[in-house]
């Protein structure tokens, strides 16, 4: 298990395929292309970030394309309609959504329930719920967008650096310390591992599900609020689907989904996968858009499969033994 | 277990029954049928044609669900087959279309299956795969195009009628009674709650459960395929991008409504259907009422809410609490 770890191999993978989009392309190899790759791909590295600890603890959250939508009706309404300072309105949904997350992690956790169904409900809930806020696109006009889309740094051969781009980077570097040297990050690995011997070994499971459900729903409203920068608008049908993406990027990043096994560096790897294979397809301009749902689907299956492998060989000595003592 | 409709199914009907007396009081004409060559109109006919399609995905659902699996990829599968079919419509036979739209969603099932049987995948993950490429080679065979057709024997599948009935409201009928003939005419429906209550006993106990698997996933792709057939039938068209857009959620929904656990185990053919159109008479409800019908999925996500609640296990618990602390007070 030890000799290839999939986050190399999705490194290689990652390299690799870049390597040859760049000699068919030789122009992909520029800040400047790499730069727009980071601020297209912004909200689904964030909202990647939070599906990787909720994947790692053995859960998986569909509501999150649903928590997006929802965050850019809202804020546009917010700041357009109600006269609310951006700020306000930041930290009003942020604090919606975190509540939003701990619902339904308190949900899963108090009655026993599959986080699969209980997200899908959740999924259900804020897309209505941003449905009946507005179903028309709401453009927003308030000057802090203006300011933040037009901050950038320079990087040398013409590339910008966005403001969203830095936050998306900025909260994977968060979000990979987090979950790799505190205990928070520790105890998620464990509950992912068996939610028993979680247990036994002195973990609050129920309150490490809230939170870790709260971190990835208050992880897709900064998504929204970063999306609402991307689109200056909000819609009600944004982000539709967005919870497959995140899904198949933290597959392709090497973590585990069934849990116990994973990283945050792994998951930026995936989603920097997914908008090399779009920029391809943008670059090529003879392919059509539905190559990146093929290219993704037959990437994810042999990321699984790998890990299919990974696992069996881990496991065959013990199944070996078992198999000797009967 | 040998009749079709056990006697748990009373909640079901009962929530139908509610949800058909609050459709009366908020339109007085949804009883009424009249008969117009030779097909009958009204909104109930209006809702049995509509849930069509989620009652034909139910119906394959509910076996995966009953081995503890899940199939994410019935909505990508019925984009494939809708497309298929439509693109074949107007240059091959009626036999042709559907045998290649139907072998579609047998491939289709053949590979989650091969996924989750011998592969061992997790079904989400396995049935996960197709539903993201799936839609892309819908888009495939499309060309990115809204592909329409005229083709009159297809289009009979959409607009035609059998005895009265709409023909997509008997091809589900006919499936259902097919299933459950199959299902629980023989031994092979108790062989498939087996496998999901505990697959490893039952391997133990010479249940082929491997072969279970993988039947219970083909047949799911041959349900879904057909549901995309009569999609594209309604609308004289395929659509990559939206033929059947989330419906594996709402077949999801209603198998759960339906009362099979999650978990595998006990299941019901009848009810998954019921449940199909217990969501269908609630969007029909909801669309007559004048609501926007963006409430449709704010009362979908109660109505999950207080199906999963009632199943769950922690709750079950308490309810037999509190009967036991009735019973030794009386």
């Amino acid at each position: 298990m030890k000799g290839l770890p999939p986050v190399l191999i999705t490194a290689i993978v990652l390299v690799a395929g870049f390597a040859l989009c760049a000699m068919q392309f030789p122009n992909i190899a520029s800040t400047r292309v790499v730069g727009n790759l980071l601020t297209d791909n912004a909200f689904l590295g964030i909202v990647a970030t939070g599906m990787t600890f909720v994947i790692i603890s053995g859960g998986i959250d569909l509501s999150v394309g649903s928590v997006i939508g929802f965050t850019t009706v809202f804020v546009a309404l917010a700041i357009e309609r109600w006269g609310m300072p951006p700020l306000v309105a930041f930290v009003a949904i942020l604090a919606l959504s975190a509540a939003f997350g701990a619902a339904m992690g308190a949900v899963i956790h108090v009655f026993d329930l599959p986080p699969f169904i209980v997200t899908l409900a959740g999924m259900f809930l804020a897309r209505g719920a941003s449905f009946l806020l507005s179903t028309e696109s709401v453009p927003i006009t308030a000057p802090v967008y203006s300011t933040v889309s037009d901050f950038a740094l320079r990087l040398p051969g013409g590339g910008r650096l966005t403001a969203v781009a830095i936050i998306m980077l900025a909260i994977v570097i968060g979000g990979a310390l987090l979950l790799q040297l505190t205990r928070f990050g520790a105890n998620v690995y464990a509950l992912g591992g068996s939610r028993a011997t979680a247990s036994l070994m002195g973990v609050a499971v129920g309150r490490m599900t809230v939170k870790i459900y709260m971190l990835s729903s208050l992880l897709a409203g900064i998504a929204g609020i970063v999306f609402s920068f991307y689109t200056s608008a909000g819609y009600s049908l944004s982000a539709v689907g967005v919870e497959l993406d995140t899904i198949a990027a933290v597959v392709i990043g090497g973590t585990l989904l069934t849990g116990g096994q994973g990283s945050v560096i792994g998951t930026f790897l995936g989603v920097l996968i997914q908008g090399m294979i779009q920029t391809y397809i943008n670059f090529d301009g003879t392919l059509s858009s539905w190559w990146t749902k093929i290219a993704t689907g037959v990437l994810l299956f042999a990321f699984i499969a790998l890990q299919q492998g990974l696992v069996a060989l881990a496991r065959r000595p013990v199944a070996k033994r078992a198999g000797a003592v009967s | 277990m040998t009749a079709l409709l056990p006697r748990r199914g009373l909640a079901q009907i009962l929530a139908l029954i509610v949800i058909l007396a609050v459709d009366r009081v908020v339109s007085p004409q949804f009883f009424d049928l009249r008969l117009q060559d030779g097909r009958l109109f009204g909104s109930l006919i209006d809702v049995l044609n509509r849930g069509t399609p989620v009652a034909l995905l139910s119906l394959g659902m509910v076996l995966v669900i009953a081995t503890r699996g899940i199939d994410l990829s019935v909505g990508a599968v019925m984009a494939i087959s809708g497309a298929i079919a439509a693109s074949l419509a107007d240059s091959h036979s009626l036999a042709v279309v559907l045998a290649a739209a139907l072998g579609a969603g047998l491939i289709c099932g053949l590979w989650n299956g091969f996924l989750v049987a011998v592969l061992g995948m997790q079904p989400i993950v396995a049935t996960l795969i197709l539903m993201v490429a799936g839609r892309g080679i819908a888009q495939l065979i499309t060309e990115g195009r809204i592909v329409t057709f005229s083709s009159p024997d297809l289009v009979w599948f959409g607009n035609g009628s059998i005895l009265g009935l709409p023909v997509s409201v008997a091809i589900a009928l006919g499936m259902l009674i097919l299933t459950g003939a199959v299902v629980r005419g023989s031994a092979l429906g108790l062989l498939i709650e087996a496998t999901g209550g505990n697959a490893r006993a039952s391997e133990l106990a010479g249940v082929g459960t491997r072969a279970m698997i993988l039947a219970v996933y083909v047949w799911c792709g041959v349900c879904a395929a057909l549901a995309g057939v009569i999609a594209a039938a309604d609308i004289m068209g395929a659509d990559a991008n939206n033929a059947g857009l989330w419906l594996e959620l709402d077949a999801i929904l209603a198998v759960v409504i339906g009362g099979t656990s999650l978990f595998g185990g006990r299941f019901s053919l009848v009810l998954a259907v019921l449940g199909a159109l217990i969501i269908q008479t609630m969007n029909t409800g909801i669309l007559l009422s004048g609501y926007p019908p963006e409430f449709n999925l704010l009362v979908k996500a109660v109505v999950v809410l207080a199906v999963l609640l009632l199943q769950s296990p922690k709750l079950s618990g308490f309810a037999d609490v509190v009967t036991r602390l009735r019973r030794t007070k009386a």
